[in-house]
């Protein structure tokens, strides 16, 4: 493997995560990641539409009138959607219940469409469909990780095998109710973005608007 | 032909939407049929929890849930009269009956207002789908369909009966968006197993079932027929409750299970 495919792989990782760095696909972060299996299926998911959807519209990128890139980059994304949501209901009932409307809203997941606006438009299937795919992993590392922490302390579990035994089950561990709700999932991803930013400080972004202070009069920058 | 031209935008167009519409529909009819016995399977696992015919559903096989399942014997009941009926007004037998679907149309349902609705379910079905477990061509177990308001969600779940029509033998819902940890803990086994032994209706055949705030004093009287609340749930605990009176009570089932106790449903 060259240098440079490697990089498209394994940057959006950590160097370029589309949910740490981006900040994009908060919305489906907060929302599934309250147990590591559901957090799973959910990754997977992503992975298989943004590899497939980078390819395909990277193999029609030529044929593309300008004019109709959006609607036409969106069409190939809601159908593999479709199948996707249409598999797990066959494949993987139960997880398909728990994740709901989710899975459907990976077509407006901005992720997907946008990896296939500014890579995909522009570059060859090959190159395309691992940048699909390392950016897929990116999100559902950063899921992952959050999931770990929310089913860890919200439920005493991991994968649904009992870590800390509750106290609703006998055991000795109150479970943290916060962890299961959605805005925790808010504050661990902006710990993680803390931890990542100060580990790699290129990432911190410049001060784009600076507040006035009060004794003297000015304009806003 | 160059690609921003309308004759190509118009191409580009026709031939992208005929691909994915190919690839959706495909999908869809080919992985139709898997779907639907996933779901019918859930509704049967649901039921076989609750009916006391096994100790863990989830991990039975397909073939295990069809041999169990051939023990259960699906009925529907008129709730005004309370009585067995073999198809609902509209014709439609036991297998084709839905009782969610039949409470949105309001052809097959009733308007629930004010105080009659403390359920929180705003329509109620005229035809209830209920399940007996017979052994012998006697009625083991009754599991009746409930389902009410909690705090965020609509519950749905089941009420298995003893043959003496009074005590429950089984609880759970298997449906409810309540929060999870807190009232989601309605599914918690260890909470659902409080159910069974207790008693429905009190002295005076009003339903005494309920759940209370905080642990049950196990020296009141009235300890046969109270469960211990949910800690920091108390408005899903009070939807329970709600729900439990709503459906044994005259509006509910009660008809029903007098008939069926004086031996004429």
């Amino acid at each position: 493997m060259s240098v440079k495919t490697k990089d498209i792989l394994l940057e959006p990782v950590v160097k370029n995560n589309p949910i740490t760095l981006q900040i994009l696909g908060i919305c489906s972060a907060l929302a599934v990641t309250t147990s590591m299996q559901v957090s799973l299926v959910m990754a997977l998911a992503v992975i298989g539409v943004t590899t497939f959807s980078n390819l395909a519209v990277s193999l029609i990128r030529n044929q593309i009138p300008n004019s109709i890139r959006i609607i036409c980059q969106m069409t190939v994304i809601a159908s593999l959607v479709i199948v996707v949501d249409q598999i797990l209901k066959a494949y993987a009932f139960d997880i398909s219940k728990q994740l709901s409307v989710f899975v459907g809203l990976i077509i407006t997941n901005c992720i997907v469409m946008g990896r296939a606006e500014a890579f995909a438009m522009k570059n060859g299937p090959m190159l395309s469909a691992l940048d699909g795919f390392g950016n897929g992993l990116g999100y559902g590392c950063v899921l992952l990780v959050i999931a770990f922490f929310r089913e860890l302390f919200g439920a005493g579990n991991l994968f649904g095998v009992e870590i800390l035994k509750t106290v609703n089950n006998g055991g000795w561990y109150l479970p943290n109710g916060l962890m299961l709700l959605a805005p925790s999932a808010f504050f661990l991803i902006g710990l993680l973005i803390w931890a990542i930013r100060s580990w790699k400080t290129e990432q911190v972004e410049a001060v784009e608007f600076k507040i006035a202070p009060n004794t003297q009069f000015s304009e806003a920058h | 032909m160059g690609n921003d031209s309308i004759k190509k935008t118009l191409l580009v167009t026709v031939v992208l939407s005929l691909i994915c519409s190919v690839l959706v529909s495909a999908a869809a009819v080919l992985l139709k049929p898997l779907q639907e016995q996933n779901v019918k399977l859930d509704v049967q696992r649901n039921i076989l929890a609750i009916s006391g015919l096994t100790q863990d559903a989830k991990a039975l096989s397909v073939a295990e849930v069809d041999e169990l399942y051939l023990q259960i014997q699906p009925r529907l009941v008129d709730l005004k009269t309370g009585k067995f009926i073999e198809q609902t007004p509209d014709g439609l037998t036991v297998d084709q009956y839905d009782q969610r679907m039949a409470a949105k149309n309001p052809a097959e349902s009733r308007s629930l207002t004010g105080g009659a609705d403390i359920a929180g379910i705003r329509r109620q079905a005229d035809v209830a789908k209920v399940y007996l477990v017979e052994k012998d061509g006697n009625m083991q177990t009754l599991i009746l369909p409930v389902h009410g308001y909690g705090l965020w969600s609509t519950m749905y779940g089941f009420l298995a009966l003893e043959n003496n029509l009074n005590t429950v033998k089984g609880f759970g819902f298997f449906e409810q968006g309540e929060t999870p940890g807190l009232g989601g803990e309605v599914n918690n086994p260890r909470w659902t197993s409080r159910w069974p032994g207790k008693e429905i209706y009190g002295a005076g055949g009003n339903v005494a079932l309920k759940v209370i705030k905080g642990s049950v004093d196990a020296a009141n009287p009235a300890a046969m027929s109270q469960i211990d609340g949910l800690a920091g749930a108390t408005l899903t605990s009070n939807g329970v409750s709600n729900l439990i009176k709503f459906w044994l009570s005259d509006t509910g089932f009660k008809p029903f299970l007098n008939n069926l106790k004086a031996g004429d449903a």
